[in-house]
């Protein structure tokens, strides 16, 4: 199944990917108001 | 510019919307055709390019990428520029991919029909169109995430997530399955063989299924569902698990169809673990949409594009639930290759997909048009009952011909011969197919609905410069 040569790496990169930009957006503070935002949205028509 | 860049680039969402529903309305009618053409074989009119086996790949095309993918544009161009409080990244980029995307599904219309194809389920354009397949989707990547780096709030919200992880993963899912070897303008060879092709395609395949269809509509979800309902979403928490816990565990759920294949079992195996685990993410997901109602469910009663939102999230539950229990090896037995398979796509497809597309449509079109609603609410419910109505027959006749045509392909004497020939499970499905394609009328006539709903609203108002307002906190 040489197409696994193929696909396990790039899955696995995804993944490590993946990782980092949740480690990225956690470092960033993407995550430490989990309230706000989801109330922030209904308001912004105004 | 200065002026530009305080109003949102409403044009190309503009654009895309009405795409959405003039392809709706084609994709959908010629499903309803081929739907037609299994009863009555007649309906080929002796016309190659008119035959079932070039009209079926020009039906999923239609539907998935033309309705669903304008769809999946016009919300996500909307959600990115509200949400970030921030004009698209490029006007011209942005343009293009419209253009761009109009003209693959041109292509698309004409060269299936004429018979060109790769031959790979969902991915069946022929090099020149992936290459500008490929373009598009560039472009559209660099305006999306351009908007997000320069959006005026720090926080970038759930749906936004889902719509920037379903873009990158179909540019990677597209490249790495449309790796073919041109021959002639309209002739390649893929660069995989054999069993190595089959498992690409269904890594691409099924992973399609999760990106576009779920990842993509989920976004929609996340934004539409909480602005109908004037409600934050249940649970915003839950709402970023829910989208880590689905990347993190999607990729691998494709080799589930290439159950009893030349397949290596392990691969096969693992293939039924990963769908099964996808339940959990699915249903969080899920209930997190449904709940957002919860201390306002008398609004069910009265508000018709609620009505979409929720029943087309009861669908997706419905058929992520079924979908982890068909990818079982056992049940997978009695099922594959029957129609049950078709009846739980479009469970998926019509249920999920077309009644979440339907109903953002009907909160967006509105105000891009400077409208507080659609002309007629009434047609918009009418829509509704028809399509639901639409859905069940066909998913109900789709299951009971499914299951029959398994039961049937497996039965055997007591010598151990077939106790069916192939031809009598054909025969036995025939009232099925013509409960199917009743489904598929009642579902076409509500997008006529739509699409005359649309005309009423749009004819002769005037489209929106909408001005951006300043964020809440900054």
């Amino acid at each position: 199944m040489e197409s696994l040569i193929v696909l396990v790496p790039l899955s696995v990169a995804l993944v490590l990917l993946t990782g980092w930009i949740f480690w990225r957006a956690l470092a960033g503070g993407q995550f430490d108001d989990l309230e706000r935002p989801g109330t922030d949205v209904l308001s912004d028509d105004r | 510019m200065n002026h530009r860049e305080e109003t949102y680039n409403y044009t190309v969402v503009r654009q895309f919307a009405i795409a959405t529903v003039v392809w709706g309305v084609v994709g959908m009618a010629v499903g309803v055709l081929i739907a037609a053409q299994l009863l009555w074989p007649e309906l080929n009119f002796g016309v190659p390019w008119l035959s079932y086996g070039r009209l079926r790949p020009l039906h999923t095309n239609a539907v998935i990428f033309a309705f669903g993918g304008s769809a999946l544009f016009a919300t996500s161009y909307y959600v990115v520029q509200r949400t970030c409080h921030a004009r698209l990244f490029s006007d011209a980029l942005a343009a293009f991919t419209f253009w761009g995307w109009q003209a693959v599904i041109v292509a698309a219309a004409v060269t299936l029909p004429l018979g060109y194809t790769q031959g790979k389920e969902y991915a069946e354009l022929e090099w020149p169109i992936d290459l500008l397949i490929a373009l598009v989707w560039v472009a559209y990547a660099i305006v999306f995430f351009g908007t997000i780096f320069k959006r005026k709030v720090p926080h970038i919200y759930v749906a936004n997530w889902f719509f920037g992880a379903f873009i990158l993963t179909v540019a990677i899912l597209h490249i790495v399955n449309s790796a073919a070897i041109p021959a002639t303008l309209w002739k390649s060879y893929s660069v995989y063989a054999g069993a190595q092709d089959a498992m690409v395609q269904w890594w691409y395949g099924h992973n399609a299924v999760g990106f576009f269809l779920t990842a993509g509509f989920l976004g929609m979800m996340y934004y539409f569902v909480p602005k109908q309902a004037g409600r934050p979403v249940y649970s915003y928490p839950l709402s970023v698990v829910h989208f880590w816990a689905l990347i993190f565990t999607y990729m691998w759920a494709g080799p589930h169809h290439l159950h009893y294949t030349a397949l290596p079992d392990w691969a096969q195996s693992l293939g039924m673990i990963f769908s099964l685990m996808l339940l959990a993410p699915s249903w969080g997901g899920m209930i997190n949409g449904i709940m957002t109602l919860s201390g306002a469910w008398h609004k069910l009663r009265t508000d018709p594009i609620l009505k979409f939102l929720i029943v087309s999230l009861s669908f997706y539950g419905m058929s992520t639930f079924e979908g982890p229990m068909m990818s079982i090896k056992t049940v997978n037995a009695l099922s594959h290759y029957t129609d049950w398979t078709i009846g739980h796509v479009h469970s998926g497809a019509l249920g999920w997909v077309g009644l979440v597309s339907m109903g953002s449509l009907y909160f967006l079109i509105p105000r891009l048009y400077g409208r507080t609603e659609m002309a007629s609410v009434r047609a918009i419910n009418l829509h509704f009952w028809v399509a639901t109505i639409g859905i069940v027959l066909y998913i109900a006749a789709m299951w009971i011909a499914g299951v029959m045509q398994g039961l049937m392909w497996r039965a055997v004497g007591a010598d151990g011969t077939l106790t069916y020939s192939f031809v009598e499970s054909v025969k036995a499905t025939y009232p099925f197919y013509a409960i199917r394609l009743v489904g598929g009328l009642l579902y076409l006539a509500g997008i006529l609905i739509m699409a005359w709903n649309v005309w009423k609203t749009v004819a002769g108002a005037r489209p929106v410069e909408a001005r951006i307002p300043a964020p809440a906190y900054a």
